[in-house]
């Protein structure tokens, strides 16, 4: 890593492997794990009948465990983790603050407004599978950024670290006040809409994981291309602009992608926080503040900390199952302690 | 041999919620200028040099090279003029060398394609036609030893010190090599001996051909020593424009600082002889 090239340049070919074989090994691993354990040649051969579409005529514990249920949930872990994550890196270095987060700007609070909204009233896009809550929780995702932003530019254009996420919190106070509002008027749908709300992946399904899979090929490839921009914004915004950036078009850019990954995250798994907010900081101290490293490594970082977090809510009270948000929360805010702590001293 | 003129400034106002910042300020820069903008504090020197570097708003006419500046493109833009800050505030720990590679972003067309920055062949060693083809390594590099920064290209920015910070910048701008450079306070943390560096580098840069200086001073010895014209500003207003012996005339000094600003110089340099 002392090498001059590795310390400026992106990720090259061997990152992207080692990185990919590493999520690979949790991504199995939580295959294999849960309320009933698997053998692993059993899984294996589970997954080959997945992949090529064969439905074997006597159907083993583990096909009919994982076709229908743990797979899709596993695919929804691993790419929602990752898109927060990478949401949360692309926050931290366009605003600037170390603390942005979807979860502390108030955008998923936002985005969950947006779902509860389309979940109590019924409303939806003809024609498009699941849309109204995925459509609703990216409008309000985009809504509620475009809304803290402005207000944080015009209270203190320097965007200082507090203002900005003082003014998040604020938001989420008002945003899940007018949640629960909504929730009251739900009627008999307010038991789905609160254990949706604490986010949880129990019940996604194969739809969910392709439109997961779908966004974060798209917003996440841009985003990986805006690499060099972010790092022109993380130094600071005036610097990125005399070294010629398009200060506002990438902003916009950033912005738009960073709702639409919300937004779908949080219509698929409801507001499971801290994960855009932890894994940055797991995998700095690796990479570097540098964006064309840090991305990478936090998408990741990302998927492996989801599928983690998603394994202990599914086995620790086994068989009972815990929202996942609550152990994003709880592992979340204690390595953040941990993280803010060691930071201060090494100072 | 007509100078080719590279900035002009027409009627520029700025007024920021109602309030006029700058009325009707106009000048131009040529070719080898270097223009001094100096006056009190709240005189609207930075906000100058935010228009002019299309920071914020403003209403008036701002040509560059040649073109309505609203109408170029941010890449563009970079390519003809440079911003050395006043204040860096940094969060997080790049190092040395990914601040200053950063210069090279407006040289860059489109995402991956690096394209030699104009007149790069004859002017991007400081005239010592030291390139065939441009090496972005090489500039780099070259950069950072102007600037007296090769033994910390791998440190952090964090562990900086305000000079050490300024410099990097100052070395990210050589890199990017625009024709017009804009300074707010340059020597502003410097210790002496790199305040007189970064000064005669930049007067180095800007002797070369197609290339002009503005730059905010509070130092008015400074001003005199380097500026070839100047700019006097009060309360937002042109106080005069001309040559730097004409502008600094103890005079107007006097009746925009409200002091005896000669009295005050001789005062505090007279006490130098050695």
């Amino acid at each position: 890593m002392k090498n001059k090239n590795t310390a400026t340049h992106g990720f090259g070919p061997k990152e992207y492997l080692l990185c990919a074989a590493a999520t690979l090994a949790v991504f199995l691993l939580c295959v294999c794990l849960g309320s009933v354990n698997l053998p692993l040649a059993d899984t294996l051969a589970a997954f080959r009948d997945i992949l090529t579409g064969t439905v074997p005529e006597e159907t083993t514990l583990a096909y009919r465990i994982l076709q229908p249920v743990r797979l899709p949930r596993i695919l929804c872990a691993s790419l929602s983790g990752a898109a927060l994550s990478l949401c949360g890196a692309c926050m931290q270095g366009l605003l600037k603050n170390p603390l942005a987060d979807g979860s502390t700007l108030g955008v998923s609070a936002g985005a969950s407004l947006g779902a509860i909204c389309s979940i109590a009233f019924g409303f939806s896009v003809p024609g498009l599978l699941f849309s109204g809550t995925m459509v609703s929780a990216v409008i309000a995702a985009f809504i509620s950024l475009a809304i803290i932003l402005s207000f944080a530019y015009r209270l203190d254009a320097s965007l200082s670290t507090n203002t900005i996420i003082l003014i998040g919190i604020v938001y989420s106070m008002l945003v899940s006040a007018m949640s629960n509002l909504v929730i009251t008027f739900a009627g008999d749908r307010v038991k789905t809409i609160t254990f949706w709300n604490m986010g949880s992946l129990q019940g996604t399904s194969y739809p969910n994981a392709a439109a997961l899979a779908i966004c974060l090929l798209v917003c996440g490839g841009i985003l990986l291309l805006t690499a060099e921009e972010l790092n022109a914004f993380s130094i600071g915004e005036e610097n990125a602009r005399s070294i010629g950036v398009n200060v506002r078009a990438v902003r916009l850019r950033v912005l738009i992608c960073v709702s639409i990954l919300i937004g779908v995250c949080v219509s698929i798994g409801g507001s499971i926080s801290f994960v855009g907010l932890i894994t940055p900081h797991l995998v700095r101290p690796l990479t570097g503040p540098n964006h064309k490293r840090l991305l990478p490594a936090s998408l990741f970082g990302g998927a492996i900390f989801l599928l983690l977090a998603d394994l202990c809510a599914r086995t620790i009270l086994a068989p009972r199952e815990l929202p996942i948000g609550v152990v994003t929360s709880i592992v979340g805010s204690i390595l953040f302690v941990h993280i803010f702590y060691t930071g201060r001293k090494q100072r | 041999m007509e100078k080719a003129e590279l900035l002009s400034v027409q009627n520029l106002s700025v007024a920021l919620s109602g309030k006029h910042i700058l009325q009707d300020v106009s000048f131009t820069l040529n070719e080898g200028d270097w223009l001094m903008l100096i006056g009190p504090n709240g005189a609207g020197k930075s906000t100058l040099i935010n228009a002019v570097s299309q920071a914020i708003p403003y209403s008036g006419n701002i040509r560059i090279l040649g073109k309505d500046s609203k109408q170029m493109k941010s890449r563009s833009l970079a390519r003809a003029i440079g911003v050395l800050n006043q204040n860096h505030y940094v969060g997080y720990g790049f190092t040395v060398e990914e601040v200053i590679r950063l210069g090279l972003y407006s040289h860059r067309e489109g995402f991956f394609s690096l394209r030699a920055p104009s007149k790069s062949a004859e002017n991007s060693a400081f005239g010592k036609a030291k390139y065939t083809s441009f090496d972005p390594d090489q500039a780099v590099f070259d950069a950072a030893g102007k600037t007296g920064l090769t033994e910390l290209l791998s440190h952090s920015i964090l562990t900086l010190s305000g000079g050490e910070l300024q410099r990097t910048f100052l070395a990210q701008l050589f890199v990017q090599d625009p024709q017009i450079l804009i300074l707010d306070e340059p020597a502003n943390h410097l210790d002496l001996i790199y305040q007189q560096q970064i000064f005669s580098l930049v007067k180095e840069w800007q002797s070369r051909p197609d290339r002009a200086v503005l730059s905010v001073v509070h130092d008015l010895s400074l001003a005199k020593k380097y500026g070839s014209r100047a700019l006097l500003l009060r309360n937002g207003q042109t106080a005069a424009l001309g040559t730097v012996s004409e502008v600094m005339s103890p005079e107007l000094l006097e009746s925009v600082y409200s002091m005896d600003v000669y009295a005050w110089m001789q005062d505090l340099y007279g006490r130098w002889s050695r």
